[in-house]
């Protein structure tokens, strides 16, 4: 992490983040939902850092509430579908030929409907709410985890050092467990972490949307759909909350895209 | 007149590596000058410092540096591009990566032309089919139209060299030029460089191989760590060395006189190298085995016997069918008619199980070890790798890997590191560790010394031949270089298209073949002017 | 041939998917189509005829398969016109924003990428940063961000609800710069490994310049993985849309898309899947078809000729 002060910033910043998502109260004593009718739209001040919102309600607690949901979303959201792509992948894979077409074309199709489309049709099947974006998300992120699972794992097979293993005199299990799996996994994981700030990053789109979880709940991508209303008087709404994805995505894709040089620098230095 | 190339204390860095440190030299018109080193020497960086391409992130000083008359330090981009081509042509390793292959190889040479507009547009052309005449490519209206990855190993290269000759400059740098080709096309284009030499191109060969040089080239430099640590004419640095390195590089090579001796420098002239005596039992037997892809017979009908403590040569050019034979005998591949027995044992008629344990008796050493290694791997991990397979406790695998990297010549200091971290020689002498663990009676090398420097390839081989005179191993050695396959063999097969075309005691091939295909692989073979390889 | 076979089956499979996840909504349609309106049992039961909505489901599904192939792409439940009217009336609008999105993507990363491929670390790096954070802005904030700035503080730009030109700029800049960026991270990732190849060095000791060397050599080869990203970003570009028209207040597709299935409006929500995935096949087989014309190692070529 030498000379790469962005790097250290960025895990000092999910280090963070990952405190106000479990204790929030360390961050900000205010309650989230406290309209205060007397103090609508004020400015930042020492009093409201990042300002209060129409119905008066302290952005900065909001903004730091928010952090467990979009966490929350992202987090689990990527981790299903990692699962369930690594499954679909490893099975395509190595499951001969006529799986493979299966899956592919399968993938395919689900690849060829936009993500929002998929997540929204999701969404009106199960009804609006946490629990189903999470839903809709891992479902329009499982074919793309397939794909790298799949890509992966037939390009170790061909790599010469499973032949190497195959000659000193493992089985097949054997070179799966040992070798196969644990290189493939490295760039999956990889993905995943990204993945995580895409998820976040749609996820807050739904909710701008009206499609998240419903009001009060504090989200960000909530919080924003509401300062339309109001942002040719009020800049402050409509700045914080985006700020917050923009910061969390980075991070986590900074973060991710070290963890990718580590894993492809060990081949080589 | 002057000189086309005249240098006088030429010195290039990259940030803090020093590649070239302060060397002077010239080249007068129609001159044939080499610089011989091996990987890192700064031979390449001085060539393309010639040409104002030293690489990202270099700098390049010197006293002198004049390119044909003009004075090229801090020369504008604009004027070397005027050089470039014109009066300088160069002549990249490999041409299927030195020509742009998406473009066809009669564009490539076009574009030379165009570029210094040394003939009309509208004969451009014309003058394309010329050129490929001149380099001896036949058929030029077809191969014009085609791409790189189209043409034969020797039509590229030819090719690439037509478009470094294109606007006919006065000297040709040609950078490895026949690195990656066999034998007999190497053959071909030393020819063909021979011949624009006689036509009165200024030549400057970059080389790893001394006897390559040695058939082209009247002067030579010898570079060693960014200096020439020797130079003069060819046949006075080949016959009458007197710089150790190049005393060392000359012994490196595998040649007649050399057989039966360590490769290695050694105080005091050749060591013998102890051999072990060919027992009676044979630990190795192929019969009859043949192997397709499609309509391609990659094996064609190979039958061949090893007996302990004994050696056996395989050579032939690229898809003779080596490698395949080789993955037969390893059962990493089966065979469509023939078996293989692997010391008293034939790989088809036992079950997995004891398939798995056989695998013990023979092992692999692979050209790019690296390759082989898982990369997650430190060094101590991928020598246990066999002694976990055979079951050794995890206690007691430390002590054993440490044993085998000694044996090996590597000090316990490389036990943590990664392979990407060592040098090419340390990393075969890991492989060569690995095959060792499971105490095998055969292993098969599949060209493990190809990818490495001359001195590297001596130590190298010289670590096996002690190897089998302690352990009294086999090998099936595998090579496409007949003075490697010479010095470490008993008998050798000589394949061809996936089948054995004469195979026979070491001294029979060599000085007497029968075949007309082993006479004309050994015509090709490059010799060192003064001392006579091989024949 | 087998492409376009499988072009189809993809169509194919998008409608399915469609229908099965709007009729596994519980609940009837036939009150979704009704919504808040009070009407008499007549009248509901004129509708479920209208719609067959009493037959099986299979045979709805069959049904709909059978009129699609004759080109007829229903009635919308809920707009009371034509499904193909109610497309006509607001395609325009989405795909003038997915054009002008996919052009300033992709003007922009070539532009980028080409001015700072293999140039000092004070060009590279702030250009690399600034690509990692266009990625991290989520659109449709962006599109916030630059209505209050240009619309609302400079005037520059008409604000909500504007079509025309003038209306498309801040739109196609919101839909456009996260791909922009990911497409120009790609690019100059991949000029760069290109300028190191032996064949560049073998062009450039030929004498020819480096913009030559650069756009006749290089481009071409560093191209490659942005076509194949282009074609993997159609579905995130439709989607983009769907999102930035809401936040521009504009008429399209997303706008009608959002509606539709909050209204269970099947045969809308199926013409709209069909022409993204007919979208997304179309530009996938464009960009299956450029491979080879780019790299003539990917054609079918008759053996090596030796």
């Amino acid at each position: 992490m030498r000379s790469r002060p962005g790097v250290v910033l960025s895990f000092v910043f999910l280090f963070v983040l990952a405190l106000a998502a479990i204790w929030p109260h360390l961050f900000s004593a205010t309650d989230p939902n406290a309209a205060d009718i007397q103090s609508t739209l004020s400015p930042p001040s020492g009093q409201h850092w990042f300002g209060t919102d129409q119905n008066g309600r302290d952005i900065y607690a909001r903004v730091v509430t928010g952090v467990r949901l979009s966490l929350l979303i992202g987090v689990t959201a990527s981790a299903l579908a990692l699962i369930a792509g690594s499954a679909i992948g490893v099975l395509a894979a190595q499951g001969g030929r006529v799986l493979n077409t299966v899956v592919n074309r399968l993938l395919d199709i689900f690849l060829s409907i936009p993500g929002l489309l998929l997540v929204l049709l999701v969404i009106a099947v199960l009804g609006p709410g946490v629990r189903n974006s999470i839903i809709g998300l891992a479902l329009v992120t499982t074919p793309g985890y397939a794909r790298v699972v799949r890509g992966e794992v037939i390009r170790i097979r061909g790599a010469a050092y499973l032949e190497a293993a195959k000659a000193l005199g493992w089985s097949r299990p054997q070179i799966v467990l040992r070798h196969l799996v644990p290189n493939a996994l490295g760039p999956v994981l990889v993905l995943a972490t990204i993945g995580i700030g895409a998820a976040i990053s749609i996820g807050s789109s739904l909710s701008f949307l009206g499609l998240g979880p419903q009001a009060p709940t504090a989200e960000w991508g909530a919080m924003l759909s509401s300062s339309r209303d109001y942002f040719t008087v009020a800049w402050w709404p409509a700045i914080f909350p985006g700020l917050a994805i923009t910061a969390t995505v980075l991070a986590i894709t900074v973060a991710g895209q070290f963890l990718q040089l580590r894993v492809e620098g060990r081949s080589q230095a | 007149m002057t000189a086309l190339v005249d240098v006088a204390n030429l010195d290039v860095r990259f940030g803090a590596v020093h590649a070239v440190r302060g060397i002077s030299f010239r080249i007068e018109a129609g001159q044939s000058v080499a610089i011989v080193g091996e990987s890192g020497s700064g031979k390449s960086v001085t060539a393309r410092s010639l040409i104002g391409l030293a690489g990202r992130g270099s700098t390049v000083r010197a006293d002198r540096l004049d390119i044909d008359g003009t004075d090229a330090r801090r020369l504008p981009e604009g004027r070397w591009r005027r050089l470039r081509g014109r009066r300088v042509g160069f002549v990249l390793q490999d041409a299927l990566v030195s020509l742009d292959p998406a473009r066809t190889v009669g564009a490539e040479i076009g574009e030379a032309l165009r570029t210094h507009g040394t003939v009309p547009r509208a004969e451009v052309d014309a003058k394309v089919l010329d050129l490929f005449r001149d380099v001896g490519v036949p058929q030029p209206e077809l191969r014009a139209g085609q791409y790189p990855h189209q043409l034969s190993g020797g039509l590229r290269q030819r090719a690439l060299i037509a478009s470094a000759i294109a606007a006919d400059p006065a000297l040709l740098i040609a950078d490895e030029p026949t690195t990656a080709l066999d034998v007999t096309v190497q053959a071909q284009i030393l020819q063909l460089l021979a011949h624009r030499r006689a036509a009165g191109t200024a030549l400057l060969l970059i080389s790893h191989d001394l006897a390559v040089v040695s058939t082209v080239a009247d002067y030579v430099l010898v570079m060693k760590d960014g200096v020439f640590v020797e130079q003069g004419p060819t046949r006075q640095v080949l016959e009458d060395p007197s710089h150790p390195y190049t005393r060392q590089l000359l012994a490196a090579v595998p040649v007649a006189h050399a057989r039966g001796t360590r490769l290695s420098p050694a105080v005091g002239g050749p060591v013998a190298q102890p051999r072990p005596e060919t027992g009676p039992e044979i630990v190795l037997e192929a019969k009859n085995l043949i192997k397709a892809y499609g309509v391609i017979t990659a094996v064609d009908d190979v039958s061949l016997q090893l007996r302990s403590g004994e050696t056996l040569g395989i050579v032939g050019e690229s898809g003779s069918g080596k490698t395949t034979t080789a993955r037969l005998l390893l059962d990493l591949e089966t065979a469509d008619s023939g078996t293989v027995d692997v010391d008293g044992t034939i790989w088809s008629e036992i079950d997995a199980k004891s398939q798995r344990l056989l695998r013990r008796r023979i092992q692999v050493v692979y050209q790019d070890p690296l390759s082989s290694f898982d990369p997650r791997y430190p060094v101590h991990r991928i020598v246990a790798e066999p002694l976990a397979v055979a079951g050794v406790p995890r206690a007691e695998r430390r002590a054993r890997v440490v044993a085998l990297l000694d044996q090996v010549g590597l000090s316990a200091q490389v036990l943590d590191r990664r392979p990407a971290q060592l040098s090419g020689g340390q990393r075969q002498r890991v492989a060569i560790a690995r095959a060792l663990a499971p105490e095998p009676r055969v292993i098969v090398c599949d060209e493990p010394v190809s990818a490495l420097d001359v001195s590297i390839q001596a130590q190298v081989l010289d670590l096996l031949a002690d190897l089998q005179a302690e352990l009294g191993i086999s090998y099936v050695f595998i090579s496409h270089h007949l003075g490697v396959v010479y010095h470490v063999s008993d008998r050798v097969l000589v394949m061809k298209d996936g089948k054995v075309v004469e195979s026979g005691d070491v001294e029979q091939i060599f000085h007497d073949p029968r075949h007309e295909y082993t006479k004309s692989l050994l015509a090709a073979v490059p010799t060192l002017k003064s001392t006579e390889v091989i024949r | 041939m087998r492409r376009v076979a499988s072009a189809v089956l993809v169509l194919w499979g998008a409608v399915t998917v469609t229908f099965l996840a709007l009729h596994l909504i519980p609940g009837s349609i036939v009150d979704a189509i009704i919504g808040q309106s009070r009407v008499t049992p007549e009248i509901r039961a004129q509708i479920i005829q209208d719609y067959s909505l009493d037959k099986p489901l299979w045979q709805q599904y069959l049904g709909y398969l059978g009129r699609l192939l004759h080109g007829d792409l229903g009635h919308s439940y809920n707009q009371g016109v034509a499904v193909s009217t109610a497309l006509e009336q607001q395609a325009g609008s989405t795909f003038a924003l997915l054009l002008g999105g996919v052009a300033f993507a992709l003007v922009g990363s070539v532009v980028v990428a080409v001015a700072t491929a293999n140039r000092p670390r004070w060009i590279r790096g702030p250009a690399a940063t600034a690509e990692v954070v266009s990625v991290a802005v989520p659109s449709f904030w962006l599109g916030i961000l630059l209505l209050t700035v240009f619309s609302f503080r400079l005037h520059w730009f008409p604000a909500i609800g504007a079509n025309g030109f003038n209306g498309l700029v801040l739109p196609s800049i919101a839909l456009g710069l996260a791909p922009a960026a990911m497409l120009s991270q790609v690019l100059r990732q991949g000029l760069e490994r290109v300028l190191e190849e032996p064949f560049i060095i073998t062009a450039r000791a030929r004498g020819l310049r480096s913009a030559a060397v650069l756009l006749r050599h290089a481009l071409r080869h560093a191209v490659l993985p942005v076509v194949t990203l282009t074609g993997w970003l159609v579905g995130a570009f439709v989607s983009g849309a769907v999102v930035i028209e809401s936040v521009f207040s504009r008429q399209g597709l997303g706008h009608l898309t959002v509606g539709a299935i909050s209204q269970r409006d099947f045969p809308l929500v199926a013409a709209i899947v069909l022409i993204s995935a007919l979208v997304y096949v179309v530009v996938n087989l464009a960009v299956d078809a450029l491979y080879p014309l780019l790299d003539p190692r990917l054609r079918k070529a008759p053996e090596v000729v030796r």
